[in-house]
Formats: structure tokens, sequence, C-alpha cells
């Protein structure tokens, strides 16, 4: 046994760190906030050079690149620069596909892994619950209704789309995406209107659960990685800031709200690990683990990261309310991944059911 | 303990649930339609600076806690805006009127009641944030004026104001503490620049003032020249009163239960959802504490450490709320700026964001919780700092 990240794991970890703090550094992050832009084709760019975007897709060359690289979920370095992409990480989209028939997969595996096509996703109804009369119905071939919260649509090739009952759908021609303006500008969210849009049917019964349960592990994933950066912000900050003549972080209770926050954060981060681990070998675990697993560790890191969000831009002081460092941003980010695809209470019911512990 | 309402307070009580419902259409949703005919309004009536001379501009009534409680309950219960509770309301007015020469009274406390000038807090510099006392800026006698260079941080609302009050050193070779006044300036007086600081909430919530050989009369200085530490301390502790406000409070609270009340998932209400009305519970005991804990302030002498514990716990409570809100609101709990589904003009999630600002504004949580610890539980300080409040 060992319970730890693999050589090439670690290996991909730095590269990416690399990539990314190169690819987009703060002012590029701002500029992307402020500008409204709806994608970052740069960003995604690189991204798909180093060969991302085929992560998830199984059969690729990436895949096969990477194969070693087990589970595929990001750790630390990767999940804390999420947010300087337009999305989520390599697709998760490309899960859903996993059910589609040969055909489907054909069609859009190889685009997806090559980062030619993005896909969106639209199951907020199914997942979070319903709200303001969304919801989405198949007949016949043809969506009808509202999806809320839709995640990647700008600029997506195909969309995923969960129905009223949680069956998945693959539509070709999405409907154009209306911007749904939320705290964290660095990530779009939209309502799409379907009016009878053609859809096809993705085959295999589990597609909604897997896709859901693996959005649950990655935004788990995405919220350690932002509180990690809020930790070694705020520890480096107490060791600069001067008041009485000291450097705050010789304060006993700054010191200790740095040592809270790492206490917190150092045990989720295995727990987001080994919630990775199960999602992607439910062969090696017990058949709920992988539903269980994934809902902690988002309900988890929810909880933790409205910690360590508030109690580093305390340890700043004044100036971790301003915009000046940008510390808003991860402060934003984890509280986008609180909410999104249900609440921590929403998300935990999920774990107690998945175990029966919920009476029928 | 004798919380019983006599006839004669029963009827104070129903003057002012009439005044209430006959002036219903000026206010919406805790908001006053016409700010400023508002606040006239209240003062004419005495639900505005009730107990403040009639020669500076109040109503002019004798202390009654009980009246201050029964107008408190009739505003909340009707959700009608308490009047104007900004720092020159709030802070200056009741310093001048502890420490003021005549004049200052005079001079500044009506115009500031009727809101007609609007005041900011000159007090944070960028090095001087919870040590406030090594405050830089600084104040060189020129005749009868002093010459201000330096600059100020987190200055709220400076943007918008006529007028500072402001801490500047005019003695820097005494001690920390002693060289330290407290004057008031005209923001419009040449040399001042005013740079607005954006926060997180995407607003500019409060500004750096930079000064530059900026005279200012000696006669504008409040409390004696070399006394501005205790006079800050003056205005401090009316500050950490308005930030922790239970009234305040519990009108967010009544909001949320509101909130919790309408919005539903999947067609279910939050409030039926056993989690999130068990958490609302909690919530409402702690406010209920906190507003019980106010009326005990204002009637027992021997509520001390319960003084000390309003700021940090009344700021604590209304992030929790917004927190509360945001969870309730779930998905829809992230939108921001506008957009069809938004709730509430976002105010939830400004709340959020700017209520973390003010637990770390007026004296962090740490230095409350230094406080309470070192003045009210009479703890030693912590060994080689200076002194930290
Ligand atoms: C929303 C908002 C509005 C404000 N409005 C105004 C205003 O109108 N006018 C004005 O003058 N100022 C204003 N301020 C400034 C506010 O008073 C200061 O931010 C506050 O006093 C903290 O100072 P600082 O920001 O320099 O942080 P620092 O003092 O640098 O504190 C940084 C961290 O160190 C901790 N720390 C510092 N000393 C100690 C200690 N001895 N023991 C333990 N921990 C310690 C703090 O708790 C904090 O966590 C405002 C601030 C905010 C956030």
């Amino acid at each position: 046994m060992r319970f730890a990240l693999s050589e090439d794991q670690r290996i991909l970890q730095a590269s990416l760190g690399r990539a990314l703090a190169e690819l987009s550094p703060l002012d590029r992050v701002r500029r992307f906030a402020d500008g409204g832009e709806q994608t970052a084709p740069d960003i995604w760019r690189g991204l798909a050079e180093l060969g991302l975007p085929g992560l998830l897709v199984p059969g690729s060359t990436a895949a096969w690149a990477w194969a070693s690289w087990r589970p595929p979920w990001p750790r630390r370095p990767w999940a804390q620069r999420w947010r300087r992409r337009r999305s989520w990480g390599p697709s998760w989209a490309p899960l859903a596909l996993r059910g589609g028939t040969a055909e489907q997969r054909a069609r859009w595996l190889p685009k997806l892994a090559g980062g030619e096509a993005t896909a969106g996703v639209a199951i907020s109804e199914v997942v979070a619950g319903a709200r303001d009369g969304a919801g989405v119905t198949a007949e016949g071939g043809r969506l009808t209704g509202k999806a809320l919260f839709v995640i990647d649509a700008p600029g997506a090739h195909l969309l995923i789309v969960a129905d009223r009952t949680g069956a998945l759908h693959l539509v070709e021609t999405p409907p154009a995406p209306v911007e749904m303006p939320n705290i964290d500008a660095t990530r779009r969210l939209s309502e799409l209107v379907f009016d009878g849009t053609p859809a096809e049917p993705l085959g295999g019964n589990d597609g909604l659960a897997r896709l859901r349960d693996a959005a649950w592990v990655l935004l788990a994933a995405d919220s350690l990685g932002a509180g990690q950066v809020m930790l070694d912000k705020a520890v480096a900050y107490a060791k600069e800031r001067k008041q009485f003549g000291r450097v705050i972080g010789s304060f006993q209770a700054v010191k200790h709200l740095c040592a809270e926050m790492a206490a917190e954060l150092e045990p989720a981060r295995a727990l987001v690990w080994y919630a990775a681990y199960a999602f992607d070998n439910p062969g090696d675990v017990a058949p709920e683990e992988a539903t269980v697993m994934a809902a902690h560790a988002k309900a988890h890191l929810s909880e933790i990261g409205r910690f360590v969000a508030r109690t580093s831009t305390e340890v700043h002081g004044g100036i971790g309310m301003t915009d000046l460092l940008g510390l808003h941003y991860w402060f934003k980010r984890i509280g986008l991944n609180r909410q999104l695809l249900g609440g921590p209470e929403r998300v935990r019911e999920a774990a107690a059911r998945a175990q029966g512990l919920v009476a029928a | 303990m004798d919380l019983r309402l006599t006839p004669e307070m029963a009827v104070f009580r129903d003057e002012v649930r009439a005044f209430l419902a006959n002036h219903a259409d000026e206010y919406r949703d805790g908001q006053a339609k016409d700010v400023l005919a508002w606040q006239r309004l209240l003062i004419a009536h005495g639900y505005a600076a009730r107990t403040i001379p009639r020669a500076y501009g109040g109503f002019g009534a004798e202390p009654d806690v009980l009246k201050a409680r029964i107008i408190a309950e009739a505003f909340i219960a009707a959700g009608a805006p308490r009047g104007i509770a900004n720092q020159g309301v709030s802070m200056l007015v009741p310093t001048l009127l502890e420490v003021g020469s005549e004049d200052q009274k005079k001079r500044w406390i009506g115009p500031t009641l009727r809101g007609e000038v609007v005041w900011c807090q000159g007090y944070s510099e960028p090095g001087a944030g919870s040590d406030l006392a090594s405050l830089q800026t600084k104040a060189v006698e020129d005749g009868d004026d002093f010459i201000i260079s330096g600059s100020k941080i987190w200055t709220s609302t400076a943007h918008a104001a006529q007028m500072m009050f402001c801490l500047v050193r005019t003695e820097p070779n005494a001690p920390r503490h002693e060289g330290i006044s407290y004057v008031l300036i005209p923001m419009d007086t040449p040399g001042i620049e005013v740079r607005p600081l954006k926060t997180m909430t995407g607003q500019a919530e409060f500004n750096e003032v930079f000064f530059t050989d900026v005279r200012v009369p000696q006669a504008n200085v409040v409390g004696g020249r070399g006394r501005g530490w205790f006079v800050a301390n003056t205005t401090l502790k009316h500050e950490r009163g308005m930030l922790g406000d239970p009234n305040a409070t519990e009108a967010r609270l009544n909001s949320l239960i509101e909130v919790m009340k309408t919005e539903t998932v999947d067609g279910e209400r939050i409030l039926d959802n056993p989690v999130f009305r068990d958490r609302l519970m909690q919530l409402q005991a702690r406010v209920f504490a906190m507003k019980f804990n106010g009326l005990r302030i204002m009637t027992d002498d021997t509520a001390g450490l319960a003084r000390l514990v309003v700021k940090l716990q009344g700021c604590e409570l209304n992030h929790q709320i917004a927190a509360l809100a945001i969870d309730a609101l779930g998905e829809l709990g992230v939108l921001y700026h506008d957009g069809p589904h938004l709730r509430a003009k976002g105010r939830w999630q400004w709340n959020y964001m700017f209520d973390l600002g003010l637990i770390i504004g007026g004296g962090t949580a740490q230095i409350q919780k230094n406080i309470i610890s070192e003045r009210g539980l009479g703890m030693p300080r912590e060994p080689s700092s200076r002194a930290a409040s």
C-alpha cells in the first residue's frame, strides 16, 4: 500500500504548474474577469498542447500517455490554477459519452481529446434541485424547457443535458447561452432555453451519477487548491506585515489562524485524493464508495473552504478585502464551488442515501 | 428585572405604530424613498436623534431605555428604516457631545444629524491599522493653523464626504499616545486627494486619502491638542456599538426568514427543510441573546464584559446571517450584478463580503478578543507587544 502521488503524477503536477503560471498569470485572470470574455482560447490551446483535454477520454493518445497517471484528477498545484482557465480542467463531459453509442463516441471523442471541440454540461436541475421553474423535458428526440447554471456553454460544440428524469442527451446544435453573472468572474454560467431542440439520447444507466460524482470531486479539488493558495498567501503575508513593532505572524492569534487552516486542509487533501481514487477505480472499492466519497469531498471542502477563505482574508486585514492582491478570486471561486451542483446539506444527504442511512 | 409595559408606555407604543402605519408609503424594503426627508421626519417625531438636545438639532427627550426599545421594536416589526446611521451620526456626534466645544457642537451636530453633512473617519494608515497609535500623518503648527501632510487608507465614504474627523500627530516628540490630535477637516481643502479603492464586492466602498500641505485651523481640534488618542477611543466605542447594533441584526434576520419562507427548491420551501430550519433557529437564538444583551447594557451597571463582546459577536452574526441566506438560495446564491434570477439585487452576496470587512474594520476580531481577554478578563498582555488596543 502506498497513499501518495506517483512519480509521474508529481511530474505532471510540476509541469502543469509551470505551464499555467505562464499561460495565465494574475493579469491574464484580471483581463478575463473584467473584460467579459466568454472563453479564453489562448489558455485552452496551451492546455491542449499538454494533452489535458484527452485525460478523460479513454483510448486517446493522451490517455495512453498518461495511462499511469491515476486517478486522473488534479492535485494541488493543478487545482490551484484552475481558476485561471475558462473552465474545469480537462473537460469532464467526455465521461458522459462512455455510455454513448460507438458512432457517438467516434464522432466526438477524438475531437474532445484533441481539444478541437469542447462540451458544456446542463445537469443542475436534477443534481442541485430546480429553481425558478427550470427543467428540461425530452420527447420524440427533442428537448424543451430551460436549464440554469449550465457549465462551459459559451463556445461549446456540443452539450450534455439531463432531462427531468435524469436521462442524458447529446445536443449538437445548442441554443445560444445567456450569461448568468455570478460572483466568480473567472467562470461563466449560462441559462439555456430549449424549444424543441433536436437531441440524441445517451445510453448507459449510470451516466448522470458518474457525471455528478466526477463534478463533485472536481469541485472539491478546485476548492482544495484555492484554499491552499489562500493559506500560502496568508502565511507569507503574516511573515511580512508588521504591527506593534512585530511581524503579525508572531502573534499567537495569527499563528493559530494559519495553523487551523492547515489543520483543516491537510486531511482534506487526503480525502480528495481518495475520492478521486474511488471514482476512478470503482472495481477496487465498495459499490457505493465512489458516490459517498465524492459527496463527502464536495461537502467537506465546501465547509472548510468557506472557513479558509474567510480566515485568510482576516489574516490580511483591510488589504484582504481589496482588489489589490486578487485574493478575492480564490475567495469567490470557493464560494461558487460551495453552491454549484448542490450545497453541502444537500450533498451530504446524498452521501447518507448512498450508504442506505436514509429510511426508504 | 422589570419588563412590564405601563399603560403610559402602551400608549407610546401605539403612537409609534400609528406613525409607521401613516407613513408606510414613504419607505419600502427597509429603505426610505427620500432619505433626507425621512430623517427630518424621524427627528421631528423623536424617532431619531431622540436624546440629543434641541439646541444642537436633536429631539431633546430625556434618555428612556424602554421608549428607545419600543421604538426599535416597532420599526423592526414594520420593516421601516431607522434613519441615518453613518459614521457622522453614529460616531462623530456622540464624540462631539462628550468632548466637543460649544461652537463645534452648534456648528456640526445639526447638519450631520439631518444628513446634510457626510463625514468620513481618517484613522487608519498603511502602517497603522491594528496598531493605530503608530500613525504618522503629521500636523505642523503655522500661526493659527496646522499644515497636514501624510496619508490615510481604508477611509470609508471619503469620496462622498464633505468632512473628515481625522487623527494626526501634532507632537512628534511626545510618547506615542500623547502626540495625537483629533481634527475636523473639510474635504474640499486644497491639497487633499481621494483615490477610490475597489474591494472584493466590485465597488469602491473605501479610499486612500492623501494630504499635501493641507491647511486647517487649530480651532478644528476636538477635545484638546495632544488628547486625540483619548477622543479617538470615545469615537471607537461608538463605532463598535454601531457595528454591533443588535437592532440592525434582528432586522436582517427577519429578511432572512422571509427568504426562507418564499424560496423553493423542487417546489419545497427552504423553511420546510429541517436542516435549514435548524440552522435558522440556531442563529435566531444568538440574535435574541444579543438583543437582550443590548437591553442589559443600557440598564445594568454590572454589564462590563457584556459591552466588550458586542462588536465581535454582532459582526460575526451579521456575516453568518448572510452566509445562511446564500446557502438557502443555493445556486441562486452565487448570482451577482444583475440578471432575471438574481435575488434582492445581490444584496446577500454583497453583505457576505462586506460584512467580512466589518469583522476586520473597527478593530479586527483578533483585537476584539485581545480586548475581551485583557480588559474584560484581566489576563496579561502578550509579551513584548506594544499596547494592543
Ligand atoms: C470594510 C472596512 C471599512 C473600514 N473603514 C475605515 C474607515 O472608515 N476609517 C478608518 O480609519 N479605517 C477604516 N478601516 C480600517 C480598519 O480599521 C483596519 O483595517 C483594521 O483596524 C485593521 O488594520 P489593518 O488593515 O492594517 O490590518 P493589520 O493591523 O495589519 O492586521 C492584519 C492581521 O493581523 C492581526 N493582528 C494585528 N495585530 C494583532 C495583535 N496585537 N494580536 C493579534 N492579532 C493581531 C489582525 O487581527 C489581522 O488579522 C476599514 C476597514 C474595512 C475592512
